[in-house]
């Protein structure tokens, strides 16, 4: 039997009421995307990719239709629940980082694991581990101001991969780093896929774009296309 | 449990993180708590060691004072106790084991005393044989003066020590002569040492024999005394104070619905009297301190709406990394609380170090003496200041949409 698909979108509607004008930012999107899939989603500004990734990442709700998470209906959950959810089924990178610019790195990897319960030394243990993955073992006291912007976003991503994610999402990973440590982030990014994590990204960077097995072209709020690719090697 | 343990750690790590902001923040709890617990630990330290004073007062004593309302007052119409009411208590109130006259010397020449070339001012007191055993007082060398030394109004005293100190007389001053007014005194007595009370010394009286004090300060004046009276038995305390009462009433001529014209007062009444002015104190000052813990706790809310505001992204980042509205809640709760407390804490070391240096500065003043429910208290008000205070920001930083939050520049 055919595995269950992490994600299912059926006709998914999100519309923005401004004034007497309602703006569909999502038209009527359906799509599956499978385990251990590598996923672009590309387009150009306001197509409706930002929207896309707040909605997988249960950041946001959907209008209308079905959004499955693991076979679980995100429509009815309630805001902890999606809270329980980003925390448990999505590790978010973001293109500015977003880091907890007071706390270290170890500090930084530790929080998510802070909404589960576990204890103390147990996050600590678990934090050195996922920042030495990314090759970071030796920054664990370091802040975010006290790092490069590759190093920053292996934090990210260490802090992304700490709760084991069903999805990790990653917003522009790139976008805010030069072109040779985007090269290193995406072998990074390239290695987890690799390793068997699903990975969506969302990119307008056609080389970004490139890593990925699969691209779904989004425009004004409508899959346009959705092909699969030989990937090129970082 | 784990979440608010988990709060309360990051509340304590964001207060370090901006340390100089926390301590002005939390200026204003601080500066209440300490002014709070300073005033009360003077106040308390006073009242603990007045009361322990009037412990020894002895219980079963009453004191009989004329009283002249106010209005009467502006009238010049005076209320006074004379012999003759004291006489008719003697006569026709039973229970009482020992009652002696009271009379004050007026302010003035008749306070002076002089020794030599030393010139002093002293309460000179006029008392009946009695007063010695209604008021547990004995001298401490001498005698005290006898029913026959009253009634023959010998020009005899016994004194308190300063006194003595104040004249400079020798060591063995029984049976010297002094001046008190214009009349030549032998002292036979000296009274036990009392102490200070409030820095005042207590030792610094001359007591005369009732008659002999009447013809210093001319008998054929109509003077004003006091009555202090001992009650046999505990018990019935009530029951003489209230014959005593309507023995004056009839001596004095009142009539039905008259106010009484003098007050009859038991040695317990004194220090429930002088305990109201202590709580007053202490309300007065709990007041003040309830505004400016207001004030803090305003000026808490304010820099919480701040941090709430500046802290939008990291607000948003912890909810995109899983944290509930509860949770964001709880952290920015915390943190007031933490603030509130942590100044509370600050606040009573302060204060107390306050109270203490005080009391030690001011020479014949109690140590001071912090109770535990002052300490509860202004914790307890603390905490209450920083949750009213906490919760509006705590809702505003829960209530942000992730999305905004971490679009926020």
């Amino acid at each position: 039997m055919k595995e269950a698909p992490v994600i299912q979108l059926q006709d998914v509607y999100r519309t923005y009421e401004m004034g007497d004008q309602v703006l569909h930012a999502l038209g009527g999107v359906s799509l599956e995307i499978s385990r251990n899939e590598y996923v672009a989603i590309v387009g150009a500004s306001g197509s409706g990719k930002s929207t896309m990734m707040n909605i997988i990442g249960c950041l946001d709700r959907i209008t209308r239709g079905d959004y499955l998470l693991n076979g679980i209906n995100v429509g009815d959950m309630s805001e902890a629940e999606l809270a329980r959810a980003r925390n448990r089924e999505i590790g978010f990178v973001f293109q500015s980082f977003n880091l907890l610019s007071r706390a270290s790195a170890l500090k930084n990897v530790m929080q998510p694991l802070v909404y589960r319960g576990i204890p103390r030394s147990e996050r600590k243990r678990l934090a050195s581990e996922a920042l030495a993955r990314v090759g970071l073992g030796d920054r664990l006291d370091s802040r975010p101001n006290q790092m490069s912007g590759g190093q920053r976003q292996r934090v990210a991503i260490a802090r992304a991969l700490i709760g084991t994610p069903a999805i990790l999402l990653a917003d522009e990973p790139t976008g805010n780093l030069d072109s040779k440590t985007s090269q290193e982030i995406m072998a990074l990014i390239d290695e987890l896929h690799e390793q068997g994590q699903t990975i969506i990204m969302v990119t307008h960077e056609p080389d970004i774009a490139a890593h990925c097995e699969r691209v779904i072209h989004l425009t004004d709020g409508r899959v346009e296309s959705d092909r699969r690719q030989r990937t090129v090697a970082a | 449990m784990f979440a608010l343990f988990e709060s309360f750690r990051s509340a304590l790590e964001s207060i370090r993180a901006h340390g100089f902001r926390s301590l002005l923040t939390s200026l204003g709890i601080i500066i209440g708590v300490t002014s709070v617990i300073a005033v009360v630990s003077i106040v308390q330290g006073l009242s603990y060691t007045i009361n322990a004073q009037f412990a020894g007062l002895g219980g079963n004593s009453l004191t009989i004072r004329s009283y002249t309302p106010f209005k009467k007052q502006l009238q010049g119409r005076l209320a006074k106790l004379r012999d003759s009411d004291m006489a008719a208590i003697e006569r026709r109130v039973d229970g009482i084991s020992h009652i002696t006259p009271v009379l004050f010397t007026q302010t003035g020449s008749q306070g002076a005393i002089s020794y030599r070339s030393q010139t002093s001012f002293s309460r000179v007191i006029g008392i009946g044989p009695s007063y010695l055993d209604v008021n547990s007082v004995y001298p401490q060398e001498g005698r005290f003066f006898t029913a026959d030394d009253d009634a023959r109004r010998r020009l005899v005293c016994t004194v308190g020590v300063d006194v003595i100190e104040e004249l400079e007389m020798p060591d063995n001053s029984v049976g010297e002569y002094f001046r008190v007014g214009n009349e030549w005194c032998k002292i036979v007595g000296v009274m036990e040492k009392r102490g200070e009370l409030l820095g005042f010394s207590q030792d610094n009286f001359v007591l005369l024999p009732y008659g002999t004090a009447k013809r210093i300060m001319g008998a054929s004046r109509d003077l004003d005394i006091q009555i202090q009276l001992l009650v046999d038995d505990m018990n019935r305390q009530d029951e003489v104070k209230e014959r005593v009462r309507r023995v004056l009433r009839q001596e004095h001529g009142l009539r039905p619905g008259e106010p009484d014209d003098f007050k009859v007062q038991t040695a317990e009444q004194l220090t429930e009297s002088f305990n109201t002015v202590i709580n007053m104190v202490t309300a007065v000052s709990a007041g003040i301190v309830g505004i400016s813990l207001l004030v803090g706790g305003i000026g808490i809310m304010n820099i919480m709406l701040v941090s709430v505001t500046e802290r939008t992204r990291e607000i948003g980042i912890l909810k995109a990394l899983g944290a509930t509205r509860q949770d964001i809640l709880l952290q920015f709760l915390i943190e007031a609380l933490a603030l509130t407390m942590i100044g509370g804490l600050v606040g009573v070391a302060i204060g107390y170090g306050v109270g203490a240096m005080v009391a030690a500065m001011l020479p014949g003043f109690p140590a001071a003496h912090v109770p535990l429910w002052a300490v509860m208290l202004s914790f307890g008000f603390c905490a209450a200041v920083g949750i009213i205070f906490g919760i509006v920001p705590a809702a505003k930083a829960a209530q942000l949409n992730p999305i905004d939050a971490l679009r926020y520049e």
